[in-house]
């Protein structure tokens, strides 16, 4: 847990004094990542760098886990902080292996258990250690050398991780892969992280939470959906941007607006079953599927209510399905992409799980508004 | 890997034509008499010579290093930063100062002999190598000075692990050029008393001797050439690959 208590830093240039950071209070919980949001010059960078103390904070104090850090020898802390920066910043005259293992031959360790715990971290990160412990950064790509940066920081099994725009040099592909991997990454080891960013997409997808930093002040902090369906003022409202509910979608999985008391019927019933299963609910359309509850067409009502037969001579094939646990950007997206108002949920076996339908979604999205505007 | 099998027909192209120049300077000076005059006439004079040579080279070369190296570093130093733009100023113009100019400066209130002659050599060869030493240090890249102090590097921790090591090329860079100064200078060293392979040279360009001036012409051609190689070997086995442009 890192704890920021009017945490003040006034820089004196020749033109005068300048606040960097004016009384940021904050709390980032254990195994959280916050990203510190906001235009350039607005403080952010220099509240991360007060936390392993790059900067003395002119006022105010930073807890890690209840412990006041100006307590410690500064050199003594950064230790047990992971660090990665914008430009990587791997040592060029070091082996791959030699940067992994910097902060645990800087703490002493045994040689054999650094060099064991490089192998492991670079497993961990997709990397093959027998063809890369060995090579010199210069000898990596790009993405190569941000996941090694990666590695380096967290070679020490630091509680805390800072990140200074880790991924803002890599191209917008990569980038995409990388953020991925370091989010499955952080699923499984729980660092409480602090992570500066100025683009409102990754802080969205990378963040527990997010702080909106203005001129120096923290403006906003609090989960991404409540930053984008709640905006404080009208700066983070155009900070995030116009499109901010459509940025929601990428929070939301299709879990969240599930429809999953959904009636179904099998080809081998009568079409009559299904016209009065639908005209009970109220429903236009109904799911056809297998024995094994796996979806395999539809039956729309306009379409089937004068005819009589088996379900299976009339079912139409379904375009695309959905699986549960993608988020509802893509949901809407396959919507678009099939002209359809509404899509089949299939659960991790691809078993019937219920239908997410435009309306459901467009609901969901505004119930939040709706909370508000009655309080 | 293209680029290093050039590199490597362009070295045995270099070999083969230095071999074969080698030969054809044997052929000519063979049937000017001169391979008798070299090794036996001036075969004493050689070896006496070279040895005093040697020792002017050893010693201001030497203690240009160790001086050189640690005065760059030093500079380099944040708390230096003040004052050590005027000093490389004073340097870049002591480097354009002819070395046979800094000899005579150096007679000129030291005498003559083989004092003044160090001390002379001594402050050519320095300069390039505090000036290498100095911007090898300071062309680290600041990003990397501060992945090193947010991972929690002592200033001399930093120093002694990223500093030298990606500074090291450049410092090489500087000494090799230093010695080769000083070496090409060490004959002038006679003009003021300070012996050596000029001796010969000079000597024999005055009797307009050609055998006694190439007894100290091809010495120190050859003494160059090993020390650079020398230099050169150092330099491929103490900078890292990660940082040597040519590994």
């Amino acid at each position: 847990m890192i704890t920021l208590e009017n945490l003040t830093k006034v820089f004196e240039t020749a033109k005068g004094s300048i606040v960097a950071t004016d009384r940021i209070s904050m709390t980032v919980q254990s195994g959280e990542t916050c990203i510190l949001l906001g235009p350039s010059g607005c403080g952010k960078t220099t509240t991360m760098k007060m936390v392993n103390r790059l900067i003395e904070p002119t006022s105010g104090k930073i807890f890690i886990d209840d412990k006041d850090t100006s307590d410690y020898d500064a050199v003594a802390l950064r230790r047990t902080i992971g660090y990665v920066i914008q430009q990587i910043g791997l040592f060029p005259n070091m082996t791959v292996e030699e940067n992994i293992c910097a902060v645990p031959d800087l703490l002493g360790w045994e040689k054999d258990k650094s060099r064991k715990r490089a192998g492991e971290l670079l497993e961990m990160l997709a990397l093959e250690p027998a063809v890369f412990l060995k090579r010199f950064p210069k000898e990596l790509s790009g993405g190569q050398q941000q996941r090694i940066g990666v590695a380096r920081a967290l070679a020490a099994d630091p509680p805390v991780l800072l990140m200074d725009e880790p991924f803002g040099a890599i191209d917008p592909i990569n980038r995409e892969v990388i953020q991925d991997e370091f989010l499955k990454m952080q699923r499984a080891i729980h660092k409480t992280i602090m992570f500066v960013s100025h683009d409102i997409d990754e802080a969205v997808k990378m963040g527990d939470k997010i702080a909106i930093f203005r001129e120096g002040k923290l403006v906003q902090y609090d989960t991404p959906d409540r930053i984008l369906s709640h905006p404080a003022d009208g700066f983070i409202a155009d900070f995030v941007g116009s499109d901010r509910t459509l940025k929601r979608l990428r929070l939301l999985t299709v879990v969240d607006a599930l429809e999953s008391d959904r009636p179904s019927v099998q080809p081998s019933d009568d079409i009559q079953t299904a016209v009065r299963l639908m005209r009970e609910r109220g429903h236009q359309n109904i799911v056809v599927v297998s024995q094994a509850n796996k979806p395999v067409g539809s039956l729309h009502l306009n379409d089937i209510a004068e005819l009589s037969g088996q379900v299976g001579d009339h079912q139409a094939p379904l375009p695309v399905l959905i699986r549960m646990e993608e988020d509802l950007r893509s949901a809407v997206s396959s919507m678009f992409r099939h002209d359809r108002s509404w899509l089949v949920v299939v659960d991790s076996e691809g078993k019937f799980a219920g239908n997410i339908t435009q309306r459901g979604i467009t609901h969901h999205l505004g119930t939040t508004y709706k909370e508000v505007s009655s309080t | 890997m293209n680029a290093a099998a050039y590199q490597g027909v362009l070295r045995r192209v270099a070999i083969f034509t230095g071999l074969f120049s080698i030969f054809l300077l044997g052929v000519v000076t063979e049937r000017m008499n001169l391979v008798v005059d070299i090794t036996q006439n001036y075969w004493d004079d050689i070896t006496y010579l070279m040895v005093e040579y040697i020792y002017l080279v050893l010693i201001s070369g030497g203690l240009a290093i160790l001086v050189g190296v640690p005065l760059g570093i030093l500079l380099s130093r944040p708390f230096m930063l003040r004052y050590s733009e005027g000093v490389m100023q004073v340097f870049n113009i002591g480097t354009t100062l002819p070395s046979l100019a800094i000899l005579a400066l150096s007679m000129s209130f030291l005498g003559i002999g083989k004092t003044p002659a160090i001390f002379a050599l001594w402050v050519a060869t320095l300069l390039p190598i505090v000036r290498n030493s100095y911007t090898g240090l300071r062309a680290v890249p600041s990003f990397l000075l501060e992945a090193a102090r947010g991972m929690g590097m002592t200033p001399g921790q930093l120093l002694l692990r990223v500093e030298i090591p990606n500074g090291l090329y450049v410092i090489f860079a500087g000494i090799r050029t230093g010695i080769a100064i000083n070496i090409g200078t060490a004959p002038l060293a006679f003009l003021i008393g300070g012996g050596g392979l000029g001796e010969l040279i000079f000597t024999g360009i005055s009797l307009n001797e050609l055998g006694m001036m190439l007894s100290g012409a091809i010495p120190v051609a050859f003494l160059a050439v090993l020390t650079d190689f020398l230099l050169g070997q150092i330099q491929r086995f103490t900078v890292s690959k990660g940082v040597n442009p040519d590994a």
